[in-house]
């Protein structure tokens, strides 16, 4: 396979906007953002209570974060399968091969990202601002919110860890979402599906697609992030 | 303060725009059925020319979660399915004598080829597909295998008994176990050189090719039936056994049949309706 061919292949699928491409290139934005929104949600404060609090169970906690960020996705995938499917507990509810699960299987794989690296940045911040914060009389959620938004910066840069690892990822989305064309295909599946079918440049092609996103993204938020500080300075 | 509040929204923001998609599916899936199936018939493209026939006449969506014959009939058992389309005919019976599907019928059939490079003159001149084993056996060949409980795994098993052989002895040397889909593994053998059992149907539509060609073919042991099964709406009474039912009948009447003979790839056919 010629890689200019890949290349070429690529150009052409993005020129075209191919109905199907922008389709499947929809839904894995929407899964995977949804995911980031819940696991930030989850792992935000989480991890900010872990950094500037003393409670029992924390220990584990961090640990447990730390530890799970290196979950493998088909773990993931098949932990949310035996919940979702008609025989697991959550079975009534038919949400296996929707665009839901695959979420929910995306939040349980980048929530522990999210938590353990906010408790780096947070605990960080802690240090140099924490006793401040203290002779300014914050405390409890007031100082954590004050410390999260300080750390607003380097925390965009955690949710893009997670958004990465939620694009990338190809073993949970395949479990729990099946593939179904038009209902659940995302970039990764897709390209999965395509090496399957032999289909070595279109499955390249599709991967060059899923890179340029993948900068693209991470170029607007770089934007994002260095206005306010432009300002805050000048 | 005024900066919590729009923390506080934004974070807001972002927890409903994550409720969003929740709510859309449901409003998009109004009337469709899953079938679990496999590799084989999706890899050859099969579904994506005889699905949007069936819709446009009954305006039943089909949704196909395409995994190895053995993972199909286990999230079917689960209930995670309306219909099973897959060819391993002794596990589709024990799935209907256990309860967990209506009825059995034969749909279409092809047949299953080995695959690989050219060199060994034993494996084409055998006189039949055991002695064509036999042969990479004895050469030592390499051999990718399914590895993956599929259709496919089942009948290259059923193969390698009848032949006397335990490949699996040599799991790791020349037997090689991918674990994976039937084009996955083709990949494999295409990489390493490698022999594989293969359904025609895949190595027709399979684009990689490369040095590797058919080098045994023709054995009646070779027939490769594919069969479909209603879940059953009494073990799994979520199960949409009216709209599942009317695939069933429209794949095994007259009008699904031809379709299914109609689908080419270069020119062949690639599946046989054998309905009753």
């Amino acid at each position: 396979m010629d890689i200019l061919d890949t290349f070429a292949e690529a150009f052409r699928l993005v020129w075209r906007l191919d109905a199907d491409l922008v389709e499947i290139v929809g839904l894995s934005l929407r899964v995977s953002l949804s995911a980031v929104a819940l696991a930030s949600l989850i792992g935000l404060p989480l991890g900010a209570a872990l950094a500037t609090r003393r409670f029992p169970g924390r220990g584990v906690l961090i640990i447990g974060a730390n530890a799970l960020m290196g979950l493998p996705p088909v773990v993931a995938g098949l932990a949310v399968y035996l919940m979702l499917s008609r025989a697991g507990p959550l079975g009534p509810l038919g949400l296996l091969y929707t665009p839901t699960a695959m979420i929910i299987a995306q939040t349980v794989l980048i929530t522990p990202i999210v938590t353990a690296l906010t408790r780096q940045v947070v605990a960080d911040l802690d240090v140099r601002h924490g006793e401040q914060l203290r002779i300014m009389g914050a405390s409890g959620w007031a100082r954590i919110g004050t410390l999260l938004y300080e750390g607003r910066h380097a925390l965009g840069t955690v949710a893009l860890a997670g958004l990465g690892r939620a694009l990338a990822e190809v073993g949970a989305v395949m479990i729990v979402g099946g593939n179904i064309d038009h209902v659940t295909r995302v970039m990764t599946t897709a390209i999965a599906l395509e090496t399957s079918k032999g289909n070595l440049g279109l499955a390249l092609g599709l991967g060059t697609v899923l890179l340029i996103l993948a900068v693209a993204i991470n170029a607007g938020v770089g934007a994002m992030q260095r206005r306010p500080q432009v300002r805050a300075h000048g | 303060m005024l900066r919590r509040t729009l923390l506080a929204a934004g974070i807001a923001g972002l927890a409903a725009l994550a409720a969003l998609p929740a709510a859309l599916p449901a409003a998009a899936a109004d009337r469709f059925i899953t079938v679990q199936s496999t590799t084989s018939t999706q890899n050859s493209g099969l579904y994506d020319y005889l699905l949007p026939i069936f819709t446009e006449k009954t305006g039943i969506e089909v949704r196909v979660v395409a995994v190895g014959t053995g993972q199909a009939i286990k999230n079917a058992a689960n209930g995670d399915g309306d219909v099973l389309l897959v060819h391993a005919k002794p596990a589709e019976e024990k799935f209907v004598a256990d309860g967990l599907g209506v009825s059995r019928s034969d749909v279409m059939y092809n047949d299953f080829v080995i695959v690989g490079p050219a060199g060994l003159e034993a494996v084409s001149a055998a006189n039949d597909v055991l002695g064509a084993l036999k042969a990479i056996a004895d050469a030592g060949a390499p051999f990718a295998s399914r590895g993956d409980d599929s259709g496919t795994h089942k009948a290259e098993m059923r193969l390698w008994k009848a032949a006397e052989i335990d490949p699996t002895a040599a799991s790791g040397g020349w037997y090689r176990e991918t674990g994976s889909g039937m084009g996955a593994t083709l990949n494999v053998a295409a990489g390493m050189g490698a022999y594989a059992l293969t359904d025609r149907a895949t190595w027709i539509a399979f684009e990689n090719k490369g040095d590797m060609q058919i080098v045994y073919e023709g054995d009646p042991r070779l027939f490769n039936q594919y069969g479909v099964i209603l879940v059953s709406p009494e073990k799994h009474p979520h199960v949409k056994a009216e709209d599942a039912q009317a695939f069933i009948d429209w794949i095994l009447s007259e009008e699904g049949q031809a379709a299914i003979a109609d689908y080419k790839v270069d020119g062949q056919q690639l599946f046989f309706p054998n309905a009753e």
